[in-house]
């Protein structure tokens, strides 16, 4: 039975940049154990003949012509932004995650 | 930012093998980005350049660009690599404000080309070497959108306070392209990095797929360097050096490392594997981030992309269609040419190549086509820090000046002047000569009078001509030439004098 620890779910959580306390994940690592397991359920059903799959359709190769299309404006790009500043979305102080 | 100790490299290569990998970045030259209609374009004003889809805005959904597949499929055969049947793109999770999806569309354990390689050149003492250099696989992905970080040292990250980002290159199409650990290069390890570089800017230029300018970022190098002690055969510990973008960088970024990692592993430490900056001004590295494993990106399926599966007949096509490989091209032109080995290098090192090529195909001798493109507009280019592809003058106008030497209406001193018109925008070669008046006077009356002129100026050369010191004839042809403000035959000057003291 697939079981998920408390140090996972830290490092999960740390990776998603959800804070959370040692209540909290005392709280939640045996809740992802049981849909863990829960999920799990399917491997009992899922036969040798029957390939993981991620897309339920079987559809290969829809490909978009290389041809440009109307683009919004920086202020309708902008709209949603919480902050901006010459024409760029501003954001808080990055540290240490850069690609 | 502190400056670590260094071995020195000799002392570095007696006790380690280098083993080099390189990951390249190459943006895709398609007009629109990999997964939406928005255009490709360098260069645009902030966050003109996106939709939806790119700024990963609820409910939009991708679409793969199909040119840009092709451009994969083109990269991946030119590179020997075996082309996937079947591939997924996958989500490459962190958060990073420079992707709003908060994941990277890429591709993970089903890259569309893998299992590859190339052979790359590497001129040394003893003529030019060759590596065989493996390629892990070349996937496809989406470039990453442009921070600015504001505040604190300037443009660093560290001690920014906050950033501020520009989308417009968000979402354009990407290739990396991964070499299997390449070892066995010792004391040429920088030189194989280097020359590795080089090589797949020729041949993606040649497949006319990218525009691959390090400068503008279209082909970025991460260097990863690790040492094993000498003989061993064993991998050490690897560094990624991020954003290595020239090709000397390249080069001096592999061989500092190797310097660094000597020093460290001499002394009994051990190499943390990190990612580095490179610093372009200094010459060194600094330490980036630990590197996250790549369970930490929760690489996963993309649900909204459907599988990519070339057909086996769209493979055969494009490698039908492949340009002849840049090696063998090479060897054709320099025969064709009679180049040296010297002059050909300096050909495709300066990236004339091709320049030189249709020059000749417009009618310029070999010998002029790679005079005129290597001595002085390469001077100019460098002198304006640009690419010689770059300068305003093409082929055409470059063989034309050479035909107006040849025929005798300009010398090469005027011609140089005919570039600095065509180079500022005047116009085509003949309008210049025309403009500028630079045709060479062949007027005999006019020279003979000015041939007449230098020698009653200066009697005493004259007299020296005459008792037969034909030498002293330099003199009076300068002097003529002066006059004529360059705009004389030397030669014709030359016999006027002689005719006349004789």
């Amino acid at each position: 039975m697939p079981e998920i620890t408390r140090d996972e779910v830290r490092h999960l959580a740390d990776l998603a940049r959800i804070d959370l306390d040692d209540a909290e994940l005392d709280h939640l690592a045996p809740q992802l154990s049981v849909i863990l397991e829960s999920v799990a359920s399917i491997n009992e059903v899922a036969a040798e003949d029957i390939p993981p799959t991620s897309h339920p359709i079987p559809v290969t190769n829809v490909f978009r012509e290389d041809v440009e299309v109307p683009c919004l404006t920086p202020e309708q790009a902008l709209s949603g932004a919480p902050a901006v500043e010459d024409q760029r979305f501003a954001v808080p102080r990055i540290l240490g995650d850069e690609q | 930012m502190t400056t670590a100790e260094l071995l020195s490299f000799d002392d570095a290569l007696a006790a380690y093998d280098p083993a080099l990998g390189l990951e390249v970045h190459v943006e895709l030259n398609t007009n629109t980005k990999m997964f939406c209609g928005c255009p490709a374009t360098f260069g645009g004003e902030p966050n003109t350049q996106t939709c939806p889809t790119c700024l990963g805005l609820p409910g939009s959904m991708p679409v793969v660009n199909g040119k840009a597949v092709e451009s994969a499929i083109r990269i991946g055969l030119a590179l020997n690599c075996e082309i996937a049947e079947w591939c997924r793109f996958a989500r490459k999770n962190y958060f990073y404000p420079d992707m709003p999806k908060n994941f990277q569309t890429s591709q993970y354990d089903e890259p569309i080309a893998f299992e590859g390689w190339t052979d790359v050149e590497v001129p040394g003492e003893n003529g030019v070497e060759t590596f065989r250099i493996e390629i892990e696989r070349a996937h496809m992905e989406e470039d990453t959108g442009k921070s600015l970080h504001v505040g604190g040292a300037t443009g660093r990250i560290h001690g920014a306070e906050y950033s501020l980002v520009d989308y417009n290159r968000a979402g354009i199409p990407l290739i990396e392209i991964v070499t299997k650990p390449i070892m066995g290069t010792r004391e040429k390890a920088p030189a194989v990095a280097r020359a590795y570089v080089a090589h797949l800017r020729e041949l993606i230029l040649g497949l006319g797929v990218s525009d691959v300018r390090m400068e503008q970022g279209s082909l970025r190098c991460d260097v990863n360097l690790s040492l094993a002690p000498t003989g061993s055969g064993q991998l050490g510990t690897r560094t990624e050096t991020k954003n290595v973008n020239s090709l000397r960088s390249v080069e001096r970024a592999a061989r500092y490392e190797i310097g660094r990692h000597a020093a460290i592993l001499a002394a009994g430490g051990s190499i943390l594997q990190e990612t580095r900056h490179w610093h372009e001004d200094t010459g060194i590295t600094t330490s980036g981030r630990e590197k996250s494993d790549a369970e930490d990106y929760r690489y996963f399926p993309e649900p909204d992309l459907v599988p990519v599966a070339p057909s086996r007949e769209w493979v055969e096509e494009l490698r039908g269609s492949l340009p002849e490989p840049p090696r063998e091209r090479r060897a054709r032109l320099q025969a064709d040419w009679g180049f040296s080995d010297l002059e050909m290098r300096d050909t495709v090192g300066a990236g004339a190549l091709g320049l030189v090529e249709e020059t000749i195909a417009a009618g310029a001798s070999p010998q002029a086509a790679r005079k005129w493109w290597l001595s002085e507009l390469a001077r100019r280019a460098n002198e304006q820090n640009t690419e010689i592809s770059a300068l305003p003058i093409t082929p055409a106008d470059v063989a034309r000046i050479q035909a107006l030497v040849d025929d005798g209406s300009i010398n090469d001193k005027l011609a140089r002047q005919v570039f600095d018109g065509v180079l500022a925008g005047e116009g085509t070669p003949d309008e210049v000569v025309a403009a500028r008046r630079l045709a060479i006077v062949s007027d005999e009356g006019a020279l003979g009078e000015a041939v007449d002129r230098a020698i009653e100026a200066n009697p005493d050369v004259a007299e020296k001509i005459r008792d037969g010191k034909v030498a002293a004839a330099g003199a009076l042809i300068g002097a003529v030439m002066k006059e004529m403000r360059g705009q004389a035959d030397a030669g014709r000057v030359r016999e006027l004098i002689l005719e006349r003291l004789s």
